[in-house]
């Protein structure tokens, strides 16, 4: 068995006031330092998860977890090395820092330098008025009986459905930062989401929807969720894609809608904003700070700020507070997304976006809530403007290549003909590279809308929002049959 | 980098302790724990170095009621095993009446030897020696690539447990290793181009660094001369690797839980039926000696062995756990995991051509055919362009197209499809059976697949 320190196991917790967790931190910190590290960082987690699965009328998976775990990085000119350990016991935070020290070949106890670092900064503790948050939200019980709801009201609605789901997940996180540079900050994070999913068939027809919603930061957010609205929606979408042909492919303009289209903007322009491509070298905007990359029209921000956002936070993994960064004004590349590393290796200022799935992973650049912002035009005009086009709905899932060729999937797609919606296509494959797709989004709308989705990528899978209004692209590739 | 083995009659004993205080009578427990060290480099530098010691327990309890309750934790101590019991036991009384599971019947059968010897570790200043120098290597290949932005060289060893309260006991370690580069090259006033390669091996020393460097370097070259390709349907061979993926994406056809679940392609009516050409085989056998990372058992303690899935292009066996075993009236099959729903995935597929059979296209040779096809090295963003349910697929692709011999990169191109229509629309399938890193497959040719391009 993993040893343990017995006062820790008993009543583990990052409060502050728990005393020896601050001399312990400071210990390793300064032992860090005096081994000749730059910097150390540690990272401390405490999580609680459940998920709840409904099918028809029943629950047929409840999966609660809980867990704890330390990241400690070491910086040493342009290097670090990182260990993490479910082991929070002192020997065992002591043999991760000894650890991290042999990967930059520096030694403990080997005194590298008298200097010493000059203690932790007094905590700025976010999570102050979050630690009932976990107790304000909803029991099992409640959250079985939403769920129920909701595949009841999916039967009431839709028609030809074989299989009717609905899932909710709730993630719980309580950090404690500290580093060598003085930072000691403390933040609890609450994520909840909850989604409806169908299979509708007829004969040889057949038709999956899925919506998903998510928050942060709200308790109260299933209590609030509108379920009658989420099964409506999903079961319209089932109704009209049920008997849907497959696209053709080819070129051709194509206008995105709000909310989730906005992945978009993350897989083909957002990945190439974060530092971490920077440093691989596999961005072209590398040093296009200042420069025009985009249509005029586009304006796109990345922010931690917007109120109960799935990608909003108070501090990020390193114990920054969250910012608002203009990536993009009016076309013109205003900036990077950059973490403690990026900001090392490629001289870009942090900017609060070093972020991770927990305490396995190294903190990176990663993008919040992402959105390219709201323009002049109507949907209506977006729509007219077209004479053969794909209008795309709703959006699946995306990624971006090492060269920055990105792609997504449509899941509700329609045929634009002379300006005007047609019939429901489905199987359509958006294919691209940010440098010349970026150009071409010439119309944005004024209904900017967000989506909370789920972002994988160096360091982990996190939360966040993508968004935009309604936007027209002038041509890309549209992959069919 | 080692760690003290988990002392498995502690846990159980501990577990017992706990269970029987808190008047659980049937309960059992799935853990594992593991230590890794990777390192990455950039451009000759140290990148990132990193070390993992990881473990987790998933308990599952059935109540008064005989409803099963499950609860994970990464706490192996004393104190969040009784938290974990606990937390199963609660959660319990959400269990679904209807689908209840049980101990698998094989749970105490004898598990397959595996011929698996674990290897020593290397010290992490080793393996960054190795990469630095791999990455040179490939460097030195070509002027064109300038980069190795995705790297990578990592070894671990790691431990996993079933044991029950019915007294099955399953204990397993194993070492692994892997290496991956991906090569960034880009040539005057082009686009850039990238190309890969991956290796798997038990230990760090074993190794194919120079296979792995070579192929990388040549996938990388092989694209810097591209063009965009007709939109139209074509004569396609899909590589091994591109073929299991996309056998692997639809795997739901041949999966009794999405059976039952209704989200298959599948149904109980469906064994028996064909599902491919008369010529095609598809076995699951995670105990081929290739696959690196095998496991004696499953998730339930269900020993692993070699299934027939697909036989002359007949559907003849479903992937299953316990649960869905009963169901179906047959054996659990060794591909569960562990749950309060139990997943049950497939584990490392062999694609074969039946021995004698006829092929519509038998002259296809991927190395010298003289038609004019398209050949597929990879398939991307599987997550995203593949609807399981429906069996329709519309993936962005790397590969080239094959003219009078010559093969020529296809940029930024889609292939669109129904897995039906291609198990039933298969041509040929090459003799050489390779064996990659996640399993066995010829060359797979199938005829008039669409294929969006920006020409």
């Amino acid at each position: 068995m993993v040893e343990t320190h017995p006062a820790l196991n008993q009543t583990f917790t990052l409060d502050p006031s728990h005393t020896p967790w601050k001399d312990r931190l400071e210990t390793l910190l300064q032992t860090g330092v005096r081994a000749g590290a730059d910097l150390v960082e540690v990272f401390l987690e405490r999580t609680d998860h459940i998920g709840v699965l409904a099918e028809q009328e029943r629950i047929t998976s409840v999966s609660p977890s809980f867990g704890m775990g330390a990241g400690i990085r070491v910086f040493l000119g342009h290097r670090d090395g990182f260990v993490s350990t479910n082991d929070l016991s002192e020997s065992g935070l002591a043999q991760a820092l000894d650890q991290a020290l042999a990967m930059l070949e520096l030694e403990h106890n080997a005194l590298q330098h008298e200097r010493g670092f000059e203690g932790l900064r007094q905590l700025r503790d976010f999570g102050a008025k979050k630690d009932a948050w976990l107790a304000q939200s909803p029991e099992l019980s409640e959250i079985t009986q939403r769920l129920l709801e909701g595949t009841a009201r999916l039967d009431q609605l839709g028609q030809h459905l074989e299989v009717r789901r609905g899932s909710f997940s709730r993630d719980w996180q309580e950090v404690l930062v500290a580093a060598s540079d003085g930072t000691y900050a403390r933040d609890i994070r609450l994520h909840q989401s909850s989604g409806l999913s169908v299979l509708a068939a007829e004969g040889e027809h057949r038709a999956s929807i899925a919506r998903r919603f998510g928050s942060s930061d709200r308790p109260d957010d299933l209590r609030e969720w509108d379920v009658d609205a989420a099964a409506n929606e999903v079961c319209s979408s089932a109704a009209t894609m049920l008997h849907a042909d497959y696209v053709d492919g080819g070129q051709m303009p194509v206008v995105l809608a709000n909310r989730f289209g906005g992945v978009i903007f993350h897989e083909a322009c957002g990945h190439l904003l974060e530092t971490t491509q920077v440093e691989r070298g596999t961005t072209p905007f590398a040093d296009q700070v200042g420069k025009t990359i985009a249509n005029p029209a586009v304006t796109a921000i990345d922010e931690g700020l917007s109120t109960g956002a799935f990608g909003s936070l108070s501090m990020d993994d390193e114990g920054m507070e969250s910012q608002r960064t203009v990536l993009i004004e009016q076309g013109v590349l205003k900036g990077f997304l950059s973490d403690r590393a990026g900001e090392l290796r490629t001289g870009h200022a942090r900017t609060g976006s070093g972020r991770r799935q927990n305490h396995g992973f190294a903190a990176a650049s990663r993008m919040r809530n992402t959105y390219i912002a709201a323009g002049p035009h109507s949907t209506d005009e977006l729509i007219q403007s077209v004479d053969r086009g794909l209008y795309c709905k709703s959006m699946g899932g995306g990624s971006v290549g090492p060269t920055g060729q990105f792609n997504f999937s449509v899941e509700e797609g329609y045929i634009i003909e002379n300006g005007q919606l047609g019939r429901p296509v489905k199987g359509a494959t958006l294919i691209g590279e940010a440098k010349e797709v970026m150009p071409r989004i010439s119309m944005c709308a004024n209904d900017l809308d967000l989506a909370a989705g789920y972002c994988g990528s160096v360091s982990g899978s996190i939360f966040v929002t993508v968004g935009q209004p309604h936007i027209k692209v002038d041509s890309i590739t549209v992959g069919g049959r | 980098m080692t760690h003290t083995p988990l002392n498995v009659q502690e846990l159980r004993d501990q577990l017992h302790a706990l269970a029987t205080r808190d008047g659980i009578r049937q309960w059992d427990l799935g853990a594992s724990r593991g230590m890794n060290a990777s390192v990455q480099v950039d451009r000759g530098e140290a990148k990132q170095m990193k070390a993992a010691q990881r473990s987790s327990i998933t308990v599952r309890v059935w109540n008064e009621q005989g409803l099963v309750g499950v609860t994970s934790t990464s706490d192996l101590s004393p104190g969040g095993l009784e938290k974990a019991l606990k937390g199963a036991y609660q959660a319990s009384s959400f269990g679904n009446a209807e689908d209840i599971p049980g101990f698998s019947p094989l749970a105490t059968a004898p598990i397959p030897e595996l011929d698996r010897p674990l290897k020593p570790s290397q010290s992490i200043q080793t393996l960054l020696s190795t990469l630095k120098d791999v990455e040179g290597e490939l460097l030195a290949k070509h002027p064109a690539i300038e980069t190795v932005p995705y790297n990578g060289l990592s070894e671990g060893n790691s431990e996993r447990i079933y044991l029950n309260s019915e007294g099955a006991l399953r204990h397993m370690q194993r070492t692994q290793a892997s290496l991956y580069l991906y090569a960034r090259a880009e040539e005057s006033g082009r686009k850039p181009r990238s190309g890969g390669a991956v290796r798997v091996a038990l230990g760090s020393a074993d190794l194919d660094l120079g296979g792995c460097i070579q192929e990388a370097a040549e996938r990388t070259i092989s694209h810097l001369n591209y063009q965009p390709i007709d939109t139209g349907r074509y004569l396609v061979c899909f590589t091994p690797e591109a073929f299991l993926d996309l056998l692997g994406a639809f795997s739901s056809m041949m999966n009794a839980r999405s059976i039952l679940d209704g989200v298959s392609l599948s149904n109980k009516e469906s064994l028996g039926q064909q599902l491919a050409v008369p010529f095609f085989n598809l076995h699951d056998n995670g105990l081929h000696p290739a696959h690196v990372g095998a496991a004696a058992f499953d998730g339930e303690g269900t020993p692993t062995k070699r299934l027939c899935l697909i036989g002359n292009g007949t559907l003849e066996n479903l992937l299953h756990s316990e649960a869905t075993a009963r169901q179906f009236g047959v054996h659990p099959t060794g591909h569960a995991g562990l749950g309060a729903k139990v997943s049950v995935g497939p584990d490392w597929f062999e694609v074969s051509s039946s021995k004698g059979s006829s092929q519509p296209a038998e002259q296809l040779d991927h190395r010298n055919a003289s038609e004019t096809f398209v050949l597929i090295e990879s398939l991307n963003a599987l997550h995203a362009g593949v609807k399981a349910s429906q069996g329709a697929f519309s993936l962005p692709f790397d590969g080239w197209l094959v003219k009078d011999g010559e093969r020529i990169s296809v940029e930024a191109a889609t292939i669109a499809g129904d897995i039906r229509d291609v198990l039933k629309g298969i041509v040929h399938l090459e003799p050489n059976e390779v064996v990659t890193h996640q399993g066995v497959s010829p060359h797979v040719w199938v005829d008039g697949l669409a294929i969006t391009g920006e020409a």
